[in-house]
């Protein structure tokens, strides 16, 4: 492209072309053809497996193995296996389900709002995001059910009729969870899927062996691709999406009822709906983040759709979800130490930042404010190593933000006669050790054997996808021409 | 490339969906049906060490429920007879059954006869025997016609929806305190009766004088009656009141 800004061709015409920082940056790198990113997209599901991801698998499921072993031990043993008991009645399940379930919310994001929104830059990441939305809330989903202490029981919180006599508590944001996560991971399946039906048809139509195009036969539902199936699709994506976008707010509103609607100080306040939701896009970016760079690795050609541009803007929402967060931390202090008048209120935040887990306190403060600012630089966002580094601190800044909130309030409330010390048992630790076992490995084998970027749709933002573009040489597409 | 799915496999996911759609049905009721303690539970009747009658010892002749568990109505545990209340009659009365050779075996070496124990509270549901007694709930209410079984079993489901159903609407269940322990008595129907019964006039009722009245009905005005009278007001909603 020409970077003058003025130029006259032979018949007399001015031709304006855009200066190069108004240039759009193409989403799909080195103007690579429709049939390319079909090719390349597909054939990581068709080709030989790599040694990479054996090794990755070998190292992984393992440890994904922790979660059932240590989950019937648990069944097997009661709930004392933990190393939670009164006041601390939640721990380290807790905390570790409330970061699962808000590593989740930025798959919707993604594939909801930013789809309602036409963000183009969705379409290369939005299923493998999805995916690692679904991955995380079954990971969150272990904890509160095994956290209940007889998992066998667990039934009881869905309104099934019963010889007990009981119905569930409607009053309890406890129940309003279980709706709220078990509608979030339905929809969230629905959306996923439908998204995956026209690929699915690509791939069955690729497909050698038979087993192969029998089982991509069978998922993708028939898909012939005409028109009344596009017709179709287009609606149901839309209606799912629309349906989703509350869900990115209202799922983890609920999950901050189950602290705000307590009496409890460091709890009781109204600013955890917001502050949690914006907590959540914050460390579910940087979750997508830790497994989008690390899956270049392994196949390169996704480079050219999954681009330096895409990285930038997921690094720009952390920095900018992670400022908001930063503001909840600093007016929390505020109202707490400043403004509210309540001397338990400003205990809980006196005791978070000098008591027995202060140092939590000043990780979560390092992890999720002060590190996700050098985000500001371009430098930076542009660096994918250390968009790595900072990921990893975000996503350890937002365990501990939620070990924070719920480990120091429930250490000293009230009465010092009712202060606990809580250690976490070994059973714990390698239950949370486990589920990032089984969250890698589910999404490896997601790697392997679904197409981890939709192709469909990123051929639809390709240039010569455009009904107005014309092939290089005729008219440039960032050209315009003026006639004088 | 052949097809791999003929024509008909457009029906395929319709008739699986039929198929688990019945199988779960079917589930469903079964579980339903056969998985709850009015069925698993109801009708239990172990063999005993002796094939004592309640219909012969309470119905035909007449003996007090309170004779023999002498503490139901003063202790948060009922008790069975010791073999001396037993032989307080048989060493008189069938004094060489040989039926009865457990309990002249027990009697002799003090022992006692070692009854299946059938009615079962479990260890976290707190139950007071005599509390419910002492309001006027009848033996029936949990134990069935006692008086009419050979051989007791359990009439009742006794879940917790089988408590926590009286325990919200106890006025079903109580009697005028000398009636506890007759199981085959009812509330009465005749409006003059009943009111009577409460020691008032049909018309403090609401009712008109000599009027018939459904059992359920009758049943209801006598147990709203005794519910205020005797300031019935068991847990109903708070789980800490059994589950202590």
């Amino acid at each position: 492209m020409a970077s003058a800004a003025h130029n006259t061709s032979e018949d007399g015409i001015v031709v304006l072309h855009c200066p190069p920082e108004l240039a759009k940056i193409p989403l799909v790198n080195d103007n690579k053809s429709l049939a390319w990113i079909t090719e390349n997209v597909a054939s990581i599901c068709e080709e030989k497996t790599r040694r990479y991801w054996w090794i990755a698998f070998f190292f992984f499921s393992p440890i994904a193995l922790l979660v059932p072993t240590l989950l019937a031990y648990q069944v097997g043993n009661g709930v004392g296996v933990w190393g939670e008991n009164q006041p601390f009645g939640w721990a380290w399940d807790i905390t570790n389900f409330v970061f699962w379930i808000g590593i989740g919310h930025a798959g919707t994001l993604i594939s909801a709002i930013l789809f309602l929104t036409r963000q183009k830059w969705r379409t290369s990441i939005n299923r493998a995001a999805e995916a690692m939305t679904l991955f995380a809330v079954m990971c969150a989903g272990l904890y509160p059910g095994f956290h209940v202490g007889r998992f066998w029981k667990a039934w009881f919180l869905f309104p099934i009729p019963n010889w007990n006599a009981i119905w569930q508590n409607y009053r309890s944001p406890l129940l309003w969870d279980v709706f709220a996560v078990s509608t979030y991971f339905t929809v969230s399946v629905l959306f996923w899927y439908v998204g995956l039906i026209p690929d699915l048809a690509t791939l069955r139509d690729r497909a050698k062996g038979t087993i192969k195009r029998v089982a991509y036969g069978i998922a993708a539902l028939g898909w012939r691709g005409g028109n009344r199936h596009w017709q179709h699709y287009e609606m149901a994506y839309l209606i799912l999406a629309g349906l989703s976008t509350p869900l990115v707010l209202s799922v983890h509103s609920i999950v901050s009822f189950d602290f705000a609607t307590s009496v409890i100080p460091g709890w009781h306040t109204t600013i955890f709906p917001p502050y949690f939701v914006a907590g959540a896009i914050f460390g579910g970016f940087a979750m997508v983040l830790t497994l989008l760079l690390p899956a270049r690795l392994f196949y390169p050609q996704l480079d050219k759709m999954m681009t330096r541009n895409h990285v930038d803007k997921m690094a720009k929402i952390i920095l900018l979800t992670g400022s908001i967060v930063g503001y909840a931390y600093l007016m929390e202090l505020f109202v707490a130490l400043v403004y509210a008048g309540n001397f338990y209120e400003y205990n809980a935040f006196y005791n978070r930042a000098t008591g027995w887990y202060a140092w939590h306190y000043y990780a979560m403060m390092t992890c999720n404010v002060i590190i996700p600012q050098f985000f500001w630089f371009k430098s930076i966002r542009h660096n994918y190593i250390w968009v790595f580094i900072i990921c990893q601190f975000v996503n350890a800044g937002m365990w501990f933000e939620r070990f924070v909130i719920i480990g120091t309030t429930l250490a000293q409330d009230f009465l010092p006669s009712s202060w606990g010390h809580y250690t976490p048992s070994w059973v714990e630790v390698l239950t949370f050790v486990g589920t990032f076992g089984m969250f890698i490995t589910l999404f490896l084998l997601f790697m392997r054997f679904l197409p981890m970027i939709t192709i469909f749709e990123v051929k639809a933002v390709t240039p010569q996808a455009d009904p107005h573009h014309h092939p290089e040489g005729e008219h440039a597409p960032e050209t315009l021409k003026e006639a004088h | 490339m052949p097809q791999i799915f003929q024509r008909g496999a457009n029906l395929v996911p319709l008739k699986i969906a039929l198929i688990i759609g019945a199988f779960a049905t079917c589930a469903m009721g079964a579980v339903w049906m056969y998985f709850t303690p009015k069925y698993t539970k109801v009708g239990y009747q172990p063999a005993q060490p002796i094939p004592f009658s309640h219909k012969v010892h309470s119905g035909q002749l007449g003996i007090d429920c309170r004779y023999c568990h002498s503490f139901a109505e003063t202790a948060a545990h009922s008790n069975l007879p010791s073999s001396q209340v037993c032989m307080s009659c048989h060493s008189q009365v069938q004094k060489d059954n040989p039926k009865l050779e457990p309990l002249r075996q027990a009697w002799a070496s003090g022992k006692g006869v070692e009854w299946v124990q059938i009615h079962k509270t479990p260890d976290y549901a707190y139950f007071n025997h005599s509390v419910h007694i002492n309001r006027g709930v009848s033996c029936v209410t949990c134990h069935g016609r006692v008086d009419q079984m050979d051989v007791v079993y359990q009439a009742k489901s006794l879940t917790m929806e089988f408590c926590v159903d009286c325990h919200r609407k106890p006025e079903m269940e109580l009697r005028p305190l000398d009636k506890v322990t007759d199981l085959g008595w009812k509330a009465p129907t005749d409006s003059t009766e009943l009111a009577a019964l409460l020691g008032k006039k049909p018309e403090d009722l609401k009712l008109k004088a000599g009027a018939k009245l459904s059992p359920t009905n009758a049943q209801e005005i006598m147990g709203n009656h005794f519910k205020v009278q005797r300031g019935v007001h068991p847990p109903d909603s708070n789980c800490a009141g059994c589950h202590r």
